[in-house]
């Protein structure tokens, strides 16, 4: 009996152990929490024009402190933007409704995250209020697109001052570049 | 034209092999909910598989955790990026190293002991006894080692993952000075459900390989010293090239 009592014991606590290491992986490495664990909360929802590689879960923060996270994102078709639904912890339940939103790189090349700058109206957003002001994603591609094309027309401009901006020559290695760069977009 | 008969004789053996084993599954798994019903059998396994496996399961989790957090971290600040390294060791534990680690250690482990003991039960006819009392072996013997096995695997793994994160954390914040609050909040913001997914559906299917080569094997060893000798070493060979190929083809399934 007491030999079966020990065994009991140990498969009793390895199971738990098991279980509680599920639990921890589910619950603590993932963003997601238990529905039932998060704390309250209210969602915003914002209208952007490219959200770039902003995904749900990727955090919204206000002066760099993780005030919620994005839960939903989707696409309208009625006026061509993005919409994306942001659930905020129910602490933080002073936003001014002028209050602006705008998609930030963590780091150089990291995930994306919202940031909200105060406004400054006395009323503040309720549940299901949209923020109007929004600025979208900074999307590194066409920023070097940019800076390749304005390249190639300066090196273009230098030697014959006759030719117009138009297409460089074909011989130009830099100039394919940019062509490449407006096709993948 | 030897060589080539010889060729065809052992694919043919290889293919008959393999329809033996998919046959003791399927057999297992009938089995399977009629042995449920004598669950101190396969608690007494769990304990067997699961618990005595936890020293070297926990152990080994802790080291490979350190490694990622010194290696990751190694790689990651040459990037100026080292924040990301609860990122990368906790995808690394959870989706890969920690199923596929504790599947070999657990088929060097538990697998070894299940195959010599049924070997050795084999060699000295206690199952033949058994089957003249007219107690199903399958039923009172092999079903329940192969079901505490696959109940353990599992969880053996998620406990191997948890352990590993917190080595790599000891490694990259406690000693490389990593930032505590990122560590855990990068590692959070990208791992998704679906990967701790992921390493629950391959430790799961890397428990049913396990068990069933380890319990095959025992169950059909040759009743010779020789024989259970050569099951356990079969068993070990067999379940890590089963768990690697298997690792490659769940993986790319889920991409």
């Amino acid at each position: 009996m007491g030999k079966s009592r020990t065994l009991n014991l140990g498969t009793g606590t390895f199971v738990l152990l098991g279980f509680a290491a599920l639990f921890f992986l589910t619950t603590q490495t993932t963003s997601r929490g238990l529905p039932f664990m998060s704390p309250p909360h209210y969602d915003l929802t914002a209208k952007f024009d490219n959200v770039g590689d902003l995904k749900v879960g990727s955090p919204v923060s206000m002066s760099g402190v993780e005030i919620g996270r994005v839960t939903k994102i989707d696409f309208d078709e009625s006026d061509f933007k993005a919409v994306v639904v942001l659930r905020i912890n129910a602490k933080y339940s002073q936003i001014p409704t002028d209050s602006d939103a705008s998609i930030y790189t963590q780091g150089l090349l990291g995930g994306k995250f919202i940031g909200l700058t105060a406004g400054g109206a006395d009323t503040y957003l309720k549940d299901k209020d949209q923020i109007d002001f929004t600025q979208s994603a900074f999307v590194l591609e066409n920023l070097i697109g940019q800076v390749l094309a304005n390249f190639t027309k300066s090196k273009a401009d230098a030697p014959a001052a006759d030719a117009a901006p138009a297409p460089a020559p074909a011989d130009s290695k830099a100039a394919g570049k940019p062509k490449a760069a407006e096709k993948t977009k | 034209m030897n060589a080539l008969r010889e060729l065809w004789q052992s694919l043919t053996d290889s293919l008959e092999k393999l329809g033996s084993v998919i046959q003791f599954l399927l057999r297992l798994t009938v089995n399977s909910p009629r042995a449920l019903t004598r669950f101190d059998l396969i608690s007494q396994q769990i304990f067997n598989c699961g618990a005595l496996s936890l020293v070297i399961i926990m152990l080994s989790g802790l080291f490979v955790g350190m490694v990622l957090g010194l290696q990751g971290y190694d790689l990651l600040q040459r990037f100026g990026s080292e924040e990301a390294l609860g990122e990368a060791a906790a995808i690394g534990l959870v989706k890969e190293l920690g199923p596929v680690v504790t599947a070999l250690l657990f088929a060097g482990r538990a697998g070894t002991a299940l195959a010599s003991e049924l070997g050795l039960m084999r060699a000295t006819d206690q199952i033949s006894a058994m089957e003249m009392m007219a107690v199903d072996p399958i039923q009172r013997v092999v079903v329940p080692r192969f079901l505490g096995g696959v109940i353990a695997m599992p969880l053996l793994a998620a406990i191997f993952s948890v352990i590993g994160i917190y080595g790599a954390q000891l490694v990259g914040v406690q000693i490389m000075g990593v930032d505590a609050g990122s560590f855990w909040s990068q590692m959070r913001a990208s791992v998704t459900l679906a990967d701790v997914n992921e390493g629950i559906v391959k430790s799961l299917i890397f428990g049913v390989a396990c068990s069933l080569i380890a319990v095959y094997q025992g169950y059909y060893a040759t009743p010779t010293a020789e024989g259970v000798g050569r099951a356990t070493t079969y068993t070990v060979v067999t379940s890590a090239v089963v768990i690697l190929f298997l690792d490659y083809l769940i993986t790319a399934a889920f991409l």
